[in-house]
């Protein structure tokens, strides 16, 4: 069982859609112990990244989540993705959950469109068993205006946005995954991510 | 590279697509579903619904769509068509909606994109115009489907929807609607230079050499269309395949 989690700050119904359409079995949680006994996590979000790190502080979930991703995957997506991060300068500078070191900043002032909205390429750098059964032509689906800035071995994709390199998918080697985009409205390839993830789980 | 972006425009009023064309292997082509299913076969990088239904009592129709679509396709979802406050922002979203265009509720009531874009986040905001030319030089928003003109300046509008929060703008030419004669790439790079938020062309798109120019002639991020795709004239995959040959990035 995935325990997606809920802290108010998610876009859960097209993470659920998807896992329903995938058959893989979830369950949308609030509570401490069934994200404890899950076999896996998907941290979602959209918004601003101060209120939502607050809101998972609200609940004591900052310090569960660096608890169990020591021992289970957990895939944060968006949002989600840049809390894994030590730090974000959104609306000046604030903690994360520092799962992977970097931190998450705005776009240079050369990008001509912000917020990064559509589908962009993803560039394989490290293998990262979500890219399983990915063509080498994989569109994904982004909407955010800031970005991370990650350790190059945390790297499992990346794509270009107007000449400037956006940490995609990251992924510790161990059970840390970060999507900034959004699997579950990135079509078949975003599917496929999502079912990489669910054959983790054990 | 970013992929421009090709957006069919579906037209539903109570629940059924207004112009339907039979898609291969749709056997009801008035069932928004089975559409939205098809324009995502076909390749489809963003489903919109507009919804026209009349009363009041018709527009719950439109959330179910939006349900059903959601269970089944993977690509995001816009809908617009009298959304005018928080609570409808909210059940759309609810409903599986990615995005929730408003149009002259946001001329109205400018405020609602500010709250919106507080409350649900800027990504899901999507502002719809109606702009003709004025005559000397400028474009004029207008409001209910075009009808009205509120004697808005487009240019100093779409500057004041960036600073409200709006994340995107749908910049449909009315001067270009419905004539096939391309989209209004003057009016698109005016809008285009004035903010830094995506713009959607929409409007005058009526061959593939059409997508091409619009693409090539502005910063427009996406492009939409609805008779030409609704009338089977083109598939979105035709138009992806025939700007892909030019040198655009598609998906």
């Amino acid at each position: 069982m995935i325990a997606v989690i809920d802290y108010g700050a998610g876009n859960l119904f097209s993470v659920a859609n998807a896992l329903d359409y995938l058959d893989l079995p979830y369950r949308i949680t609030d509570k401490t112990e069934e994200i404890r006994s899950a076999e896996g996590i998907i941290l979602p979000g959209v918004g601003a990244f101060a209120p939502a790190m607050e809101l998972l502080r609200e609940k004591g979930f900052d310090t569960l989540l660096r608890e169990e991703a020591k021992r289970k995957p957990l895939l944060g997506i968006c949002l989600g993705m840049q809390m894994l991060f030590e730090k974000s300068y959104e609306f000046g500078a604030h903690e994360g959950l520092g799962l992977l070191r970097g931190e998450v900043v705005p776009f240079p002032e050369t990008v001509s469109i912000v917020p990064h909205m559509g589908w962009n390429k993803l560039e394989k750098k490290n293998d990262c068993p979500l890219m399983a059964g990915l063509s080498a032509d994989t569109y994904v689906y982004f909407v955010h205006s800031y970005k991370a800035n990650g350790a190059a071995e945390d790297l499992a994709a990346v794509c270009d946005y107007e000449g400037v390199e956006v940490p995609a998918l990251v992924y510790d080697g161990g059970f840390v995954y970060g999507a900034q985009f959004h699997p579950e409205k990135s079509g078949d390839a975003g599917l496929q991510m999502l079912r990489n993830f669910g054959g983790l789980l054990k | 590279m970013l992929a421009k972006r090709i957006i069919p425009c579906l037209d539903v009023r109570n629940g059924k697509v207004v112009k339907g064309v039979n898609f291969e292997g749709v056997r009801d082509i008035g069932d928004p579903v089975a559409c939205a299913t098809a324009y995502n076969r076909q390749g489809a990088d963003e489903l919109v619904f507009y919804d026209i239904t009349a009363s009041h009592e018709g527009r719950g129709v439109i959330l179910d769509v939006v349900r059903d679509t959601a269970k089944q396709v993977f690509v995001p979802l816009s809908v617009g068509g009298g959304i005018s406050t928080i609570e409808g922002f909210r059940e759309t979203l609810r409903a599986g909606a990615d995005k929730v265009s408003v149009n002259s509720a946001a001329v109205k009531n400018p405020n609602l994109i500010a709250e919106a874009a507080d409350i649900f986040g800027s990504q899901c905001v999507v502002v719809g115009i109606d702009a003709k030319r004025d005559g000397n030089g400028g474009y004029t928003v207008y409001i209910n489907g075009g009808r009205i003109d509120m004697h808005l300046d487009l240019i100093e509008w779409v500057k004041k929807l960036q600073q409200l929060g709006a994340g995107e703008i749908c910049l449909n030419s009315i001067d270009a609607d419905g004539t096939k004669q391309g989209f209004d790439i003057e009016m698109l790079n005016a809008v285009c230079s004035a903010v830094t938020i995506p713009v959607i062309a929409s409007g005058g798109g009526g061959c593939l050499d059409h997508f091409v120019e619009v693409f090539e002639k502005t910063n427009a991020t996406a492009a939409l269309a609805a008779s030409l795709f609704h009338f089977g004239e083109l598939t979105v995959g035709q138009v992806k395949e025939y700007v892909r040959a030019h040198g655009i990035a598609v998906r």
